[in-house]
């Protein structure tokens, strides 16, 4: 079986022809790269994205924390996961790159802040 | 008058790279403005990843990128960073009139960088008839109200054009709980990036009409539905093909253009089409020694190459300024 299927690891967005064999893949064309041939595998198993979101805060300069999935996440789970990082309050300064949640939903999966909760300032 | 070698207009990515090049290149003396409360500009808010993968190759959040630069221009003590200035006047000798809180300030430099991005295109301007009530949006405003200040601002959502932030939104709208009900795109294909059909849209199995365009916005107080049709080769409604679609927002995605009145009103020449300045070479205008550069230049796909013309831009005003000196 061939199915078709538009890369998403790069802004380029190639189109793969994805041959399906007994539910596993044999055959992938179109990809300029080897990032294709991998994404096609897992689209065809268990599709994963990284999850983006943003985690209140209490206290801080910023109202909301922006956060990321360490790395993508079942594509099954990202409703859920939502769920859990609305739940989550941040009350003490953090880092990009600061674990904001440990263990997403049992994935082994961290969730992580993509900006400094203080204002940028240059250091003195 | 403060006067100085170099001065830049815009704190965001464009801004900060046309900056750090041009302290690289030999310039000591730079000011740098930003009307916002922090340096980093729109990617603030665009809080999704895929920025840096030319830049950085891995893949980055609009804030991750932004950090970069930010802690690097903030470790080069020569380049002094004024926030919540806001330019209000460009003359064509290049004196720069700014606010900032409780001062009206003047700077001449011998060289100007603008770095002043880009604005989206309201429903005035592709002319949706309809009321005017509650609930209708630019698509980066919704991201800002989403994603800086944790507002939603509706529940059932209609997005007109399909350009990327529309389909970011769209995304995210359906993340926060809200459903989006229909993407219009007047034409035949997506403006966006093919890769945010499958991850936004697709993902999330929101209904994307082409060849559509949206006839008219209902609503008293608030919006109340739209009506869409269905457009011929002239883009005109066909005949019979009406449907009316209830929603309680209205986000509109149907483009970006320069924001460049302050180099127009130093007398730069500008293409009125699509307000980049005239000029034979990329980030130059008609004005010797005022650049442009990032999407006030012109509008890019990826903040990666906006990066890499500003780095060009910084390196122009450092060759400029050695010539003059």
């Amino acid at each position: 079986m061939i199915r078709n299927m538009i890369c998403i690891e790069c802004p380029k967005g190639c189109a793969l022809s994805v041959d399906i064999d007994n539910g596993k893949v044999v055959k992938v064309q179109g990809a300029k790269c080897p990032k294709g041939a991998a994404y096609a595998a897992l689209e065809v198993q268990d599709p994963v994205r990284t999850l983006t979101a943003t985690v209140s805060s209490e206290g801080l300069v910023l109202r909301l924390i922006p956060v990321r999935t360490n790395k993508p996440i079942p594509k099954k789970c990202i409703l859920k996961a939502m769920e859990e990082i609305k739940k989550v309050k941040v009350k003490a300064p953090v880092k990009v790159g600061d674990v904001i949640v440990k263990d997403l939903l049992g994935l082994g999966v961290k969730v992580v802040a993509t900006r400094d909760s203080g204002a940028m300032t240059r250091p003195s | 008058m403060i006067k100085r070698d170099l001065v830049i207009v815009g704190g965001g990515p464009a801004g900060m790279a046309a900056a750090i090049a041009a302290y690289e290149n030999g310039v000591k003396d730079i000011l740098l403005i930003e009307r916002d409360q922090y340096l980093g500009g729109i990617l603030n808010q665009c809080i999704h990843t895929g920025f840096g993968l030319n830049y950085f190759k891995e893949t980055l959040t609009g804030p991750e990128y932004a950090d970069r630069f930010m802690r690097k221009i903030c470790s080069i003590p020569d380049i002094e960073i004024s926030l919540k200035s806001f330019a209000v006047r460009l003359t064509g000798d290049k004196t720069l009139t700014y606010l900032k809180p409780g001062s009206l300030n003047e700077v001449r430099p011998k060289a100007i960088i603008m770095a002043t991005g880009c604005r989206e295109k309201t429903r005035e301007m592709i002319h949706i008839p309809g009321t005017r009530p509650a609930g209708i949006f630019s698509a980066g405003l919704a991201q800002k109200l989403i994603n800086i200040e944790g507002l939603l601002p509706g529940r059932e959502v209609v997005v007109i054009g399909s350009g990327d932030i529309g389909l970011i939104m769209a995304r995210r709208f359906m993340l926060e709980g809200a459903r989006v009900k229909a993407i219009i795109e007047i034409e035949g294909k997506s403006r966006g990036l093919v890769r945010n059909m499958v991850q936004c849209v697709e993902d999330f199995d929101i209904p994307v009409y082409f060849n559509h365009k949206v006839l008219e916005i209902h609503g008293k107080d608030r919006v109340e539905k739209v009506s869409v049709a269905k457009v011929d080769s002239k883009m005109n409604k066909a005949a019979g093909t009406e449907f009316d679609i209830t929603c309680d927002t209205v986000l509109v995605s149907v483009g970006l253009i320069p924001e460049n009145e302050l180099i127009e009103m130093a007398g730069v020449a500008i293409d009125k089409k699509t307000n980049s300045p005239v000029s034979k070479e990329v980030n130059e205008t008609s004005i010797p020694g005022v650049f442009v550069c990032g999407n006030s230049f012109k509008v890019y796909d990826l903040v990666d190459s906006v990066t890499a013309d500003s780095e060009l831009a910084g390196k122009l005003a450092a060759e400029y300024l050695g010539s003059v000196r």
